[in-house]
């Protein structure tokens, strides 16, 4: 049936999309087994291939639906068939969440060009990664674009950052000066930088203006400078500019740089996968992060998830080893 | 004893009945037989596409025709709606908010069409957008375009319809939104400078006209079971709006500082069970809105008792009216001068209740009014809190409700028969009859005329002129409400406002909350990710406080919720639980429209072979209920299930039931 799911994802088939995430989400023995099947069919395809991944990040309240919204509305004008991840925060205590981005998003409804997921993020139990790689997968394979929303919060910035191709930051004006960008470490990650709510006016450009600075100072790598973006998603005001910016970036990857960027964000995704699971200790027994960068490099695994077991059941065989040894 | 040696007596307050429902044809008759009765005042309630700017036959109409009221579309309708009711003569309050600047141009239209002058109407038209994207959903535009029309209508019938009240500040809706009395005076304060902030800036209206202005806001209040807090309450808000006047508006005239309010006596604290107990609250109510002559209401609309059951009959609204009129010509209670004046208590109260109002007040204004409040969600998120809060009392005993949490041991209620006699049906074909008549009148009516009427609305709002006149030459013209609502929808958008579900989460869990939260994760656990549940409401119902409430305890207990909102059509909530994976659906609907909207949702699941259990909140009478039952729906949860926790706990057994992993 795994393989079967993946060639109807593969053949753009929507009905098939929302049992794959289902199956993705299945922690039980039998579902993750045709889980990683269906994903590692996925990967082969969509690793260097499938949709255009675009990230949007920031702080809550800074307006990330609304530009999604308004996002969604433009994409489809052209066309562009749309899968989208909404991450939200689980409740640390009860487990439990509230998602209510859907709702923000009215341009997707009823539309069957546009498919919403929401996740929560389930922080106590780790791994939002691997989850929305998961997603991310799925729908890169059946989709021409896909969006992932997340509330940015420290280190989740850099994990989104890791699955996608563009990431977006969304800052909201008046959030701060640039120092506390700075601390943030918001100036190294994002691509595109977007102030929104500029029906604000001068705070707005203000803010714009700190961050623009902030970006002339250097910090990064390769030539690319993110644009600073005004846009009032309210009025569309920016739109045109943000798309153009957004083009810009793709273009400004080239293909070997995009290429590099999704075999970088496979790497990490293994990484941190293993050492969520087996710790420094087993990758260390195992044979250490050398002999792992040696395997990452192996151009004949393009699936990360398929690597993630076949290097967990080998670590799991080290560790094994070692305690029986004398 | 004869009217000559009685003493002299104040005059009642206008007594008004909120109806309408079916056609304009069937209100009419309702309306004349009412004021045969001795009913002094009108209060229109029109249907959801009424009140939301969708023709009859637009499909997200499709169930909610002539369910909550009369669908009032045109010309035509208003006209048969008010046919042998002269408008000189009549007081008519219409519950209007997003379209009251089309219904009030119907209205006028309708009155030159019978010969009386725009000056010589009377009434209000409810035109509070704020309590609509807190509490009621029945907003369309964001709240820029809203203010602009609200603000439009108060500048031009200030001189063109001088005895109309263009606007009546609803504290009404926060209170069942969850408002405690503070809050309530607040926010209505709040909502209050919004509006005259925004007709002050404008440069058609004269600062000397500004007095006058003043005196145009009225206001709409609840009046909740503790009676004694309402009086305070109306004594507080009395005193608060003649300060405001004066201090803020420069309004040396004390007559025009006077605060006029109707009221509506509270209809969520009606209850289900015992329904023959809420006569008694009514009364009660009603007292505490009439007692004190200062703050006494200039028109009141007493719910029927029958109200958390269905819709009610006429004879259910006979006997609410006749309590208005007992209390005002048998009872000596407009014998007298305020009974309250010199009272220590009373005043301690209130001087309590306006300090507090007055400090939660300055901190919407200090984050830039309520316009503001209402974006950034502050003050919906206070009211969710309340709200819960109340939920809680309630689900713990700890507030009584007679009959409810308390005393349930009863007789079987005579009024009450088997087989849901005791409220009132709206006829199936009304929907289907409504729709043929605009069709008939759309294929009589002169289209040049329509697309010239359409156009001139277009250019005057693009070019910043007042919505009125445009409006009532569309009314004319024979432009219908679906086509004047689209217009503006062009020109300014549609909006979502913020739900507040990210209401803080319960501290304290008691054991029946812990119990059905280990269930959820034991759940969770069998059926391989946590258990993720669809929250939403289908149709043109924007009550969004039970489904709201519902989503924030769902999540308490540990669930994952989608909260999908207001205004869903079936298409929707189906590829919505598809795309989400969820294990159950939770739909909320409180118009009536129950029937046809959630068999359009199970048609709907059906098609695309999906199997989600569904369970249904709303006022759904026991016939209809079965019905649901029948066609799969495997929970029906109606006002008596006050019990949040039970329901959540039976929302697990359900999707174990249905994943058959139980």
């Amino acid at each position: 049936m795994g393989r079967d799911l993946a060639a109807r994802l593969l053949a753009r088939d929507r009905a098939a999309v929302a049992p794959a995430l289902n199956l993705v989400d299945d922690h039980r023995p039998e579902a993750r087994r045709e889980a990683t099947a269906v994903l590692a069919a996925l990967e082969e395809k969509v690793l260097f291939g499938g949709a255009r991944r675009i990230g949007l990040t920031g702080a809550p309240g800074a307006g990330k639906s609304t530009l999604l919204d308004a996002l969604v509305r433009r994409l489809r004008s052209h066309d562009q068939t749309l899968g989208v991840v909404a991450v939200d925060p689980s409740s640390q205590r009860t487990g439990g969440a509230l998602l209510g981005d859907r709702m923000r998003v009215r341009s997707g409804a009823a539309d069957p060009g546009v498919f919403i997921r929401s996740m929560a993020a389930r922080e106590r139990l780790g791994g939002l990664a691997e989850a929305a790689r998961a997603s991310v997968t799925i729908l890169a394979a059946a989709f021409d674009v896909v969006l992932v929303e997340t509330v940015g919060v420290g280190q989740s910035e850099g994990e989104v950052a890791d699955l996608v191709d563009t990431l977006v930051y969304v800052a909201q004006p008046g959030a701060g000066d640039l120092v506390q960008f700075m601390k943030a470490g918001i100036l190294e990650l994002p691509d595109v930088v977007v102030v929104n709510k500029a029906d604000l006016g001068l705070l707005a450009e203000r803010t714009a203006n700190e961050l623009k600075a902030g970006f002339g100072l250097g910090e990064r790598n390769g030539a690319w400078e993110p644009p600073v973006v005004l846009v009032s998603a309210r009025d569309g005001t920016g739109l045109d500019e943000l798309e153009t910016a957004l083009q810009g970036h793709l273009e400004s990857l080239t293909a070997e740089g995009l290429q590099t960027r999704r075999r970088r964000g496979r790497d990490a995704s293994v990484r941190k996968s293993l050492e969520r699971r087996y710790g420094s200790h087993g990758l260390t027994v195992w044979g250490g992060q050398a002999k792992l960068a040696a395997r990452l490099a192996d151009e004949r695994d393009p699936s990360g998830f398929a690597l993630t077991e076949t290097l967990g059941r080998e670590i799991e065989a080290a560790l094994r080893t070692t305690e029986t040894s004398p | 004893m004869n009217d000559a040696t009685r003493p002299e007596r104040d005059r009642p307050w206008v007594f008004r009945t909120y109806s309408g429902h079916s056609s304009a044809e069937a209100s009419n008759a309702l309306y004349r037989s009412n004021l045969a009765k001795g009913q002094t005042g009108l209060s229109v309630a029109f249907d959801l596409p009424t009140q939301t700017g969708y023709d009859s036959d637009h499909p997200l109409a499709r169930g909610e025709v002539g369910k909550v009221g009369v669908p009032v579309g045109h010309i035509d309708d208003m006209e048969v709606l008010f046919r042998e009711i002269p408008l000189d003569q009549m007081n008519t309050s219409m519950t209007i908010n997003a379209t009251a600047a089309w219904l009030l141009a119907l209205y006028v239209a309708t009155a030159e069409r019978q010969g009386v002058a725009a000056d010589q109407l009377r009434g209000t038209t409810q035109n509070d957008l704020i309590k609509e994207y807190l509490s009621r959903g029945t907003y369309v535009f964001p709240p820029e375009p809203s203010m602009r029309l609200i603000s439009d209508m108060v500048a031009h019938s200030v001189n063109a319809i001088p005895k109309w009240n263009p606007v009546n500040i609803c504290s009404y809706h926060l209170q069942e939104a969850g408002a405690t009395p503070v809050q309530e005076i607040a926010y209505a304060m709040a909502n209050a400078i919004a509006v005259l902030d925004a007709v002050k800036a404008r440069d058609d209206v004269p600062d000397d006209v500004l007095p006058e202005v003043f005196a145009r806001i009225s206001f709409f209040l609840n009046a909740g079971i503790r009676f004694v807090e309402e009086i305070c309450k109306g004594r507080a808000m009395t005193e608060l709006w003649d300060e405001l006047g004066r201090d803020r508006y420069g309004v040396t005239d004390p007559k025009l500082r006077r605060f006029r309010y109707g009221v509506q006596v509270n209809s969520l604290g009606l209850t289900e069970a015992q329904p023959e107990n809420n006569v008694i609250r009514i009364v009660l109510e009603a007292l505490g809105v009439t007692f004190s002559k200062k703050a006494r209401c200039r028109a009141l609309q007493l719910p029927a008792w029958n109200e958390a059951l269905g819709l009610p009959r006429p004879w259910d609204q006979q006997w609410s009216l006749r309590i208005q009129q007992i209390l005002a010509y048998e009872t000596d209670l407009l014998e007298y001068p305020d009974l309250l004046d010199g009272s220590h208590v009373v005043e301690a109260k209130v001087e309590e209740l306006k300090k507090a109002a007055q400090e939660e007040l300055d901190r919407v204004l200090a984050m830039g009014g309520a316009v503001a409040a209402v974006e950034n969600a502050y003050m919906k998120q206070r009211l969710v809190e309340s709200h819960t809060a109340r939920l809680r009392a309630i689900e713990s005993g700890e507030l009584p409700i007679v009959g409810v949490n308390s005393y349930t041991e009863t007789e079987p209620s005579p009024l009450v028969g088997d087989d849901d006699a005791s409220i009132l049906k709206v006829d199936d074909a009304a929907e289907r009859e409504q729709i043929e008549r605009l069709n008939a009148f759309r294929a009589k009516r002169n289209d040049a005329d329509v697309k010239a009427a359409l156009q001139g609305l277009h250019d005057a709002l693009s070019n910043g002129e007042n919505v009125m006149p445009p409006s009532v030459r569309a009314a004319h013209a024979g432009v219908t409400g679906g086509e004047w609502a689209d217009t503006l929808r062009k020109l300014f958008g549609e909006y979502r406002a913020p739900t507040g579900v990210v209401a803080r989460e319960a501290q304290v869990a008691d054991e029946a909350n812990q119990q059905v939260r280990a269930r959820v994760v034991a759940c969770g656990e069998k059926l391989g990710r946590p258990l993720k549940i669809l929250v939403g409401k289908p149709g043109l119902d924007g009550h969004s406080n039970g489904a709201e409430q519902i989503a924030v305890k769902a999540r308490d207990v540990g669930m994952e919720v989608v909260y999908d909102g207001i205004r869903l059509t079936p298409g929707e909530i189906v590829q919505s639980a598809q795309d989400e994976g969820v294990h159950v659906i939770g739909l909320s609907i409180l118009s009536g429209s129950h029937l046809v909207l959630v068999l359009d949702v199970l048609e709907g699941m059906n098609k695309v072979g999906l199997e989600i259990p569904m369970v249904i909140g709303g006022i759904i009478p026991e016939e209809d209920a079965k019905t649901l039952r029948e066609a799969g729906v495997k929970r029906v949860y109606t006002p008596k299930d006050f019990d949040l926790t039970r329901i959540m706990g039976e929302v697990v057994d359900v999707v174990l039931a249905s994943a058959g992993v139980g």
